[in-house]
């Protein structure tokens, strides 16, 4: 039945979610729920799919490429749809209690939009395409952090938005190199007609250079902080587990499937950036004053893990990465919502202040502990199956210099994690002000944070998915 | 699932949904929180008395979970497992009621028995894991619980305990996961074997596996408190005393010295390891924590302290028993994990005594408390003796075996640190029972709680004296069916091979 692909429902059902979340504004939460639900079962039916009868390559319009939008779904664009999906339902549930009427009316159209872009781009099967989602996305994120209003929210945004086009021009400039020199931007065909020659490599340099830029590896992260920082707190979680991520995936599909496999000396780069990364986003986290600062230098220390996989080059290595990127996904999604209760219950994020707050907030506290010990590696959870994966790969491979940047980054993560869990037990005065947070919004942190945990206790079935169209069997592999 | 397959599950949900469902309570329900807590102690003591005669009758108690391929997370009973699940969950359940006796209306007990309740189950989950990243898994999850126990009174002292002991920790967790990993990629196996599975690498991977030896012992030594290793241990005694047995004697301490037993027992095997030539520093490590932590104990004067580089210095003695290589030494060390569980855990429940009902915390203030808790001095004497190594207590069974196991061994200088280790532990708490019971009383004590006639609650003397009969009973029926001692005998049959 080509005319119901499952990934295509994911892609339309959220557009037309957005449009009806706009068009009824009233019914916003009810309409945006409903789609939430149904793109995870789009997900579901389409990982079933795929377990049934591997890749999936789709016409869209039965044009076929290079002329027509194709796309295409293996194992590694299957990890990242549940990722979202599994995210996006948690921050769907959580933004019911967090937004007031008036926000909401803007938060679920552009919510909804944005989730559409994500669908879109890791079911792509071009570059072109990947360029035209890429710009809805970015689009659609600035306009999220610009909801927060006020004249913080809007510097980041605004910076966010320069950021965001210049990466993006960067990419098409790269594209179009491609273009010119192999004739097409199907990536299947460019896999096999790209060699090594001054254009390409000139297209590998802009394609990588804005990808970086977006996915704010160091020392491309200067915009990051202030603006995962400056948005309200479902926004920071879906731009630190999902938005910077997209970016990221582009540059491993095209990585794995494009380009050069001369390019080990670039790889060699990306890890050392990565490595300057966690260290360097490690201890600036610990030197904040204000705890959603914190937390965003943290996921600049955990993009840095990501790019640890690329000089090791084995299987091992890169399901470590996937695993690391859909962990810190959850957990840092979990997090944020915790430090969205603490400032919704308090009013401020001051960390030499919290102890007033925290105490009142066990299951906001526990939420943040759990994702915490996910995010600096400790078992069980999922963190500590990717620290494995990777160590082993590192060590496997010789390298094993990579693994002591994993090792260290753990130890930074767990400073900050602790010195935020310890103000729970310390005596102190109930707060002067306080507003109560609703029930929706803790559960539904603690929940995240759950499954940031049960990730480490059943790994063995998304290790199995994402090997579904043998992603990393390609160039990557040993 | 049959029984079997089962059985490891049920003994961890024993303590794992009691203590998550306490988390949920009032803090008012104290009547509910009590049934829960003693429930799933009783409980978990039945479920444990089962595997300890099914192992015996040959059952194989296991479970797995595969996690990553190639790797699962595997729970078995064997009897080196049985020796530690036994030993913590008999005291755990006494420690449970002590705590009750000891937290009455005091703040945040819901908390308090929550985590006190996942302690015990990382603790459990040590004791049976089957491989060592089931170990990790456990041992790690084990300092993440402890250290809302450590911090549990808030104060500031109590908040830089912790962070000292999280320090400490996750640093040693951080050695343990490099060396379990790097042994991974080697061997291609975690499994616990009788006698090892890395006899056969040595060739090709002889200082690969020395290296890996020490990471594995310095991530374990953290917890076993070896020297340079024990600083969190003397700062932690701020805990509230059952949060001080726990660590000291059931849970924290226990855990590092288990694991360096399976390390050399059943990862390294222990003749492979001598021949390795990592077993004689080890030893060293260990004479040196033993002397160092007595010397260090004669010059506290807080009571605490001192137990506590007590406790440096005689777990270390479960370390050195393992290092002597040789089944008699064996056997010292493996009862010795019981017997100074029982004996030190006594101590710290009379030293708890002393301070909540008269406000004692220094051995300066202890002068004639004989006369005023006799019960609890009483107890306190025999655990000392106990400590001292005389006999027929406990710790004279741990002290002979260990003695004999070194001649045997040709370590002839092991006899020497034994006995200046056992002057210097008369040296520290000769002293004290000399005060306590030959001293005269002061006028007033630092802050007296009257209990009526009884010297103290009934929940906070049973407790101790039961543990006190216990230290005797492991020494005078050193010899009959199930002691620890046979117990002990049993696993160094299979250890060695005999």
């Amino acid at each position: 039945m080509p005319w119901l692909h499952w990934g295509v429902i994911a892609i339309v059902l959220p557009l037309a979610g957005a449009m009806s979340c706009f068009l009824w504004p009233r019914r916003a939460i009810p309409l945006g729920l409903v789609t939430a639900l149904g793109i995870v079962a789009c997900v579901a039916g389409l990982g079933w799919q795929l377990v049934e009868q591997g890749a999936q390559r789709y016409v869209v319009g039965g044009w076929g490429a290079p002329l027509g939008i194709d796309l295409y779904a293996d194992g590694l664009s299957l990890l990242m749809l549940m990722a979202t999906a599994a995210v996006g339902l948690g921050v769907s549930i959580y933004s019911i209690g967090y937004f007031n009427r008036e926000k909401a009316r803007y938060f679920w159209p552009l919510w909804m939009f944005l989730w559409a872009a994500l669908n879109a781009l890791f079911l792509s099967a071009d570059i072109f395409n990947l360029y035209v989602t890429l710009e809805l996305l970015g689009l659609a994120a600035v306009a999220l952090v610009a909801l927060a209003g006020g004249a913080e929210a809007l510097t980041g945004a605004m910076r966010y938005l320069l950021v965001s086009l210049l990466g993006s021009l960067f990419y098409l400039l790269g594209v179009a190199l491609l273009y010119h020199s192999s004739g097409s931007v199907d990536i299947a065909i460019l896999a096999a007609r790209v060699e090594s020659s001054p254009a390409v490599w000139a297209a590998v340099g802009l394609i990588s250079a804005g990808l970086l830029l977006k996915t704010a590896l160091f020392p491309l992260h200067f915009w990051l902080p202030s603006t995962h920082a400056s948005a309200p707190a479902p926004v920071s979680a879906l731009l630190s587990a999902l938005v910077v991520k997209a970016s990221f995936y582009i540059l491993l599909r095209l990585w794995l499937e494009i380009f050069p496999p001369t390019s080990a000396v670039l790889g060699q780069l990306l890890a050392l950036l990565g490595a300057a990364a966690v260290l360097w986003g490690g201890l600036q986290a610990l030197r904040q004053t204000r705890l959603k600062m914190l937390i965003a230098y943290s996921t600049v220390a955990q993009l840095g893990y990501l790019f640890l996989a690329f000089p090791l080059a084995s299987i091992t290595g890169w399901t470590g990465a996937l695993y690391m990127l859909l962990s810190h996904a959850v957990a840092k999604t979990a997090i944020f919502m915790a430090v969205g209760n603490i400032l919704y219950f308090g009013g401020h994020d001051r960390i030499a202040d919290l102890d007033r707050v925290v105490q009142r907030l066990p299951l906001t506290v526990t939420a943040f502990a759990l994702a915490g010990a996910s995010i600096m590696g400790l078992p069980p959870s999922g963190g500590f199956i990717a620290k494995w994966l990777l160590l082993e790969a590192a060590i496997r491979s010789g390298q094993w210099w990579w693994g002591g940047i994993l090792i260290l980054g753990g130890l930074l993560s767990a400073a900050w994690v602790f010195k935020v869990v310890g103000y729970a037990f310390t005596r102190s005065r109930a707060p002067h002000e306080s507003r109560a947070v609703p029930v929706g919004m803790e559960w539904s942190a603690l929940a995240m944070s759950m499954v940031a945990i049960l990730l480490g206790l059943f790994a063995s079935w998304p290790l199995a998915l994402m090997e579904i169209g043998l992603p990393f069997g390609g160039k990557g592999a040993e | 699932m049959s029984w079997d397959t089962g059985m490891p599950l049920l003994v961890l949900a024993s303590s794992l949904l009691p203590g998550l469902v306490i988390f949920f309570l009032p803090e008012e329900r104290v009547v509910t929180r009590t049934t829960l807590n003693l429930a799933g102690a009783t409980l978990k003591l039945a479920l444990v008395g089962v595997m300890i005669w099914g192992v015996l009758y040959g059952h194989h108690y296991e479970t797995r979970l595969p996690i990553l391929p190639g790797l699962d997370l595997v729970l078995r009973a064997d009897p080196l497992s049985i020796l530690f699940v036994a030993l913590s969950s008999i005291l755990w359940l006494v420690t449970t009621v002590y705590a009750i006796g000891y937290l009455e209306g005091s703040p945040n007990r819901s908390r308090f028995f929550g985590f006190f309740s996942l302690c015990v189950t990382a603790t459990v989950g040590v004791a049976l894991a089957g491989n060592l990243i089931t170990f990790l898994l456990f041992y790690e999850l084990l300092t993440l619980v402890t250290y809302p126990l450590i911090v549990h009174r808030g104060t500031e002292v109590a908040r830089r305990a912790g962070r000292t002991y999280l320090f400490y920790t996750i640093a040693g967790g951080t050695l343990l996961l490099l060396g379990t990993v790097w042994l991974y990629t080697l061997a291609g196996s975690l499994d616990f074997t009788a006698r090892g599975f890395l006899s056969g690498l040595d060739g090709a991977h002889h200082t690969a596996l020395v290296i890996i030896f020490v990471l594995l012992i310095g991530g374990l030594g953290v917890k076993a408190a070896l020297i340079p290793l024990h600083g969190w241990l003397p700062q932690a005694m701020v805990a509230p005393a059952p949060v001080s047995a726990l660590l000291h004697a059931v849970a924290v301490v226990k855990a590092g010295a288990f694991g360096i037993m399976r390390v050399v027992y059943d990862v390294y095997g222990i003749q492979f390891a001598a021949t390795l030539g990592v077993t004689l520093p080890l030893a060293i490590v260990a004479a040196v924590t033993i002397i160092y932590g007595s010397m260090r104990a004669l010059f506290q004067d807080d009571l605490k302290r001192r137990l506590a580089f007590s406790t440096v210095s005689q777990v270390a003695y479960i370390v050195l028993g393992i290092a002597i290589v040789g089944p008699v030494a064996t056997i010292g060390g493996l009862v010795h994990l019981v017997h100074q569980g029982v004996m030190k855990i006594t101590l710290f429940f009379c030293a708890g005594n002393l301070a909540e009902t008269l406000g004692i915390h220094k051995v300066s203030e202890m002068n004639g408390v004989g006369r005023r808790m006799p019960w609890t001095m009483a107890a306190f004497t025999i655990g000392t003796f106990g400590m001292i190594g005389a006999p027929p207590l406990a710790g004279f069974i741990s002290k002979w075996y260990l003695g004999v196991g070194a001649l045997d061994g040709g370590q002839g200088w092991v006899v020497f640190i034994l006995a200046g280790s056992s002057l210097l532990n008369a040296g520290y708490f000769l002293p004290i029972l000399y005060a306590a019971w030959f001293k005269a009383p002061p006028d007033s004590w630092p802050a007296e709680r009257s209990f009526g006639r009884r010297e103290t609650a009934w929940a906070l003397l049973a407790p101790p004296v039961v543990t006190a009969l216990l230290t005797l009973a492991a020494g005078l029926l050193a010899s009959a069916p199930f002691s620890p001692l046979q117990w002990a005998h049993f696993i160094t049959t299979l250890e060695y091979a005999l």
